[in-house]
């Protein structure tokens, strides 16, 4: 075990999977300088054949990693914040989702896309967005989130590994958190939620950047003698639905805590699965807690009002299991 | 018309025409494409296929003339019309003819239909229902070949509607600046769908090459000669690693956006019958025919006798998936991702 910086554990496990595969490529914006610090070094290691600078041209790095990957090399992109999706969505949403159906499975698409989502940091409304609910709905992507050093090494070695298009999403303003990473060669599989407080009284799913406040959250509750039981789903796709229902079948409530905005978010996603198949576990409503339907607003204080804390958490279990307290601020803000 | 027929060379070479040999296979090539979408054409107006096509006739020296000079292992990329360019690369017939009858025996088992035939073993990446997407993809392909370093070569088909996305110049810029095997093949059909390309395109589009510094060739579509020599020079110097080429093809789309087109028009126009005449005078197959039978090198019983193979084939594989079976639906939820490794 080793305590490592999160933004390093990232670093580290691209570095290995390089070293391990010569067809691993590394492109995007400064990716060489490596301003996000993920790729720090790594130009100077491998070279230019195996992770070059790009022009600012999102449309064409997405669309590129497909013809890459189709000429038989496993394609890192590093597209900074996941605002920048968006520009280049037209090979996310059309291509890489899509051309393994539409070519009756010829084709294998090992295309990993890294980029930073959430706020906390002033960096407003165009660089804080948590943009995973546009690819859970593409069907075609897997989605990793993760929340802690190892979980951040070992998430990335898988997805540089998968034959399938994978979006590993680093939790912005948590890079220099540090966490234990197991020594030697750690893969961390898709599709295995991680328990991180364990608990009996209502279980909260945590995702990515939310996993501290709900940590922080269920340490207050703690002390009022609630005890909550929190998730980290790691992956969103493929979600560990099993995972969710065996608490839930221990605890009877559930709260969803996500960044994304409320609106077709990944709570809304579990939530509904919750509600289809444990129904009959539940003992009382489930509650999303999310950013309201707004662009993050970039006056500290107003980016903090709408996005998800430690705060509204705990407010939101008081209020599930009755216990009083002042109502959620969600409420009024969506109100 | 001259042919540039070279008959005293036995194979192409540099600055030379095509052999008689490969002057029968550039005829056979688009004899091919137009045996199979005059039948498409036929079929969907019967109401047999299930879904759109969007047909190649009148353009068939382009993809005839470029895929000439290309193996297995070079990459092509292709737009929504692109039947033309999978028969011309080496995909094979049968399965494209039974992947738009929808058929489990399609190369993409029903999955993908006429707008995205692909074979991957053939370094056809795709038929692209998304205007100017095979561009990006076509350079990453180049960007894969040129890391490879084995002389492969790219070459993305697009239109002069194409030309107007903003990824055309994303796309001359890295291809050129990393000096990616990149040949850029603008089909310019007069048309962006229901629109005449002028209309909406300021500027002339092999313009938009040179400002990137990427060698230039604008070459009569319709002329598999001119088309072939052009891209002969441009797949040469790919290989040589002298980076990018773009040739623009002036052409013309004889039918429609699309098949049952008139449905969506509704008694509107936005072409003449008169125009559409004027270019079936220039069809890039009576001409090619005429000037080889003209020439002398090539016997008229020759070119007969490759019309009447092709028929056949063609025939074969309409019958061939007219007898598949129907698509397996369960794949759709089992095909979206590649296994993963255990």
């Amino acid at each position: 075990m080793a305590r490592t910086r999160l933004i390093q554990a990232i670093h580290d496990g691209i570095v290995e999977e390089m070293a391990r595969d010569p067809k691993v490529i590394v492109y995007g914006e400064d990716v060489e300088l490596s301003i996000v610090g993920d790729l720090r070094g790594v130009h100077e290691q491998f070279g230019h054949d195996r992770i070059r600078n790009t022009p600012i041209c999102e449309t064409t790095l997405t669309g590129m990693a497909v013809g890459l990957a189709s000429a038989g090399y496993r394609v890192v992109v590093q597209m900074m914040f996941s605002n920048f999706l968006y520009t280049g969505m037209d090979a996310i949403g059309n291509q890489m989702s899509k051309l393994r159906l539409m070519t009756g499975g010829q084709m294998e698409l090992p295309i990993t896309i890294i980029a930073t989502i959430g706020g906390g940091s002033s960096n407003a409304a165009q660089h804080s967005d948590t943009s995973y609910p546009m690819l859970m709905n593409l069907g075609g992507v897997n989605v990793a989130v993760p929340a802690t050093s190892a979980d951040a090494k070992g998430l990335v070695k898988t997805a540089i590994r998968s034959p399938n298009p994978c979006f590993v999403l680093e939790p912005n303003g948590r890079g220099g958190d540090q966490g234990e990473v197991p020594d030697g060669e750690h893969l961390v599989p898709f599709g295995k939620a991680a328990v991180r407080r364990e608990g009996d009284a209502v279980t909260v799913v945590a995702i990515g950047r939310m996993v501290k406040p709900a940590l922080a959250a269920a340490a207050t509750l703690a002390d009022e003698g609630v005890s909550a039981e929190v998730i980290d789903p790691r992956t969103l796709v493929p979600f560990d639905t099993d995972a969710v229902l065996a608490s839930v079948a221990k605890t009877g409530h559930l709260v969803v805590v996500d960044e994304a905005r409320e609106c077709c978010s990944a709570a809304s996603q579990i939530a509904a699965v919750v509600a289809e198949q444990g129904f009959a576990l539940l003992k009382g409503p489930i509650r999303r807690v999310t950013t309201p339907n707004v662009a993050i607003p970039y006056a500290p204080n107003a980016e903090a009002h709408v996005i998800p804390g430690e705060a509204r958490i705990a407010s939101a279990v008081r209020e599930l299991l009755g216990r009083g307290g002042r109502p959620d601020r969600s409420e009024r803000v969506l109100a | 018309m001259t042919t540039g027929l070279d008959v005293t060379s036995a194979g192409s070479r540099p600055g030379g025409g095509p052999s008689a040999a490969e002057a029968l296979r550039l005829y056979e090539s688009m004899v091919l494409i137009r045996r199979v979408e005059e039948r498409l054409r036929d079929d969907s107006a019967a109401g047999k296929l299930p879904g759109a096509v969007h047909l190649y006739i009148g353009e068939e020296a382009v993809a005839a003339g470029v895929c000439a000079h290309l193996e297995d292992r070079d990459y092509a990329t292709s737009t929504h019309r692109g039947h033309g360019h999978f028969l011309a690369k080496g995909g094979d017939v049968r399965g494209m003819m039974a992947e738009i009858w929808a058929k489990r025996e399609g190369i993409c088992r029903g999955m993908g239909g006429s707008m995205h035939v692909a074979d991957i073993s053939k370094g056809i990446l795709g038929a692209n229902g998304i205007v100017g997407a095979g561009l990006s993809i076509a350079t990453g392909a180049g960007f894969g070949a040129k890391l490879d370093g084995d002389g492969k070569v790219a070459v993305c088909f697009f239109g002069d509607g194409a030309s107007n996305q903003g990824v055309l110049m994303e796309t001359l810029n890295v291809s050129s600046l990393w000096g990616l095997p990149v040949v850029f093949v603008c089909e310019n059909n007069g048309f962006s769908e229901f629109t005449p390309s002028a209309e909406v395109t300021s500027g002339r589009i092999p313009d938009r090459a040179r400002a990137f510094g990427v060698p230039v060739a604008e070459v009569d579509g319709n002329d598999v000669t001119a088309v072939w020599q052009a891209a002969g020079e441009a797949v040469r110097r790919g290989r040589a690693g002298g980076g990018p080429s773009f040739i623009e093809a002036r052409t013309y789309r004889i039918q429609g956006h699309f098949e049952a087109e008139s449905f969506v028009l509704s008694g509107g126009g936005y072409r003449t019958e008169e125009e559409i005449e004027t270019w079936r005078q220039r069809d890039p197959i009576a001409r090619f025919r005429s000037a080889l039978t003209s020439a002398g090198t090539v016997s008229a019983a020759d070119l007969d006798r490759i019309d009447a193979e092709v028929g056949d084939r063609v025939a074969d594989a309409v019958a061939y998936a007219e007898a598949g079976e129907p698509a397996d639906p369960e794949l759709a939820e089992t095909l979206m991702f590649a296994p993963e490794e255990a």
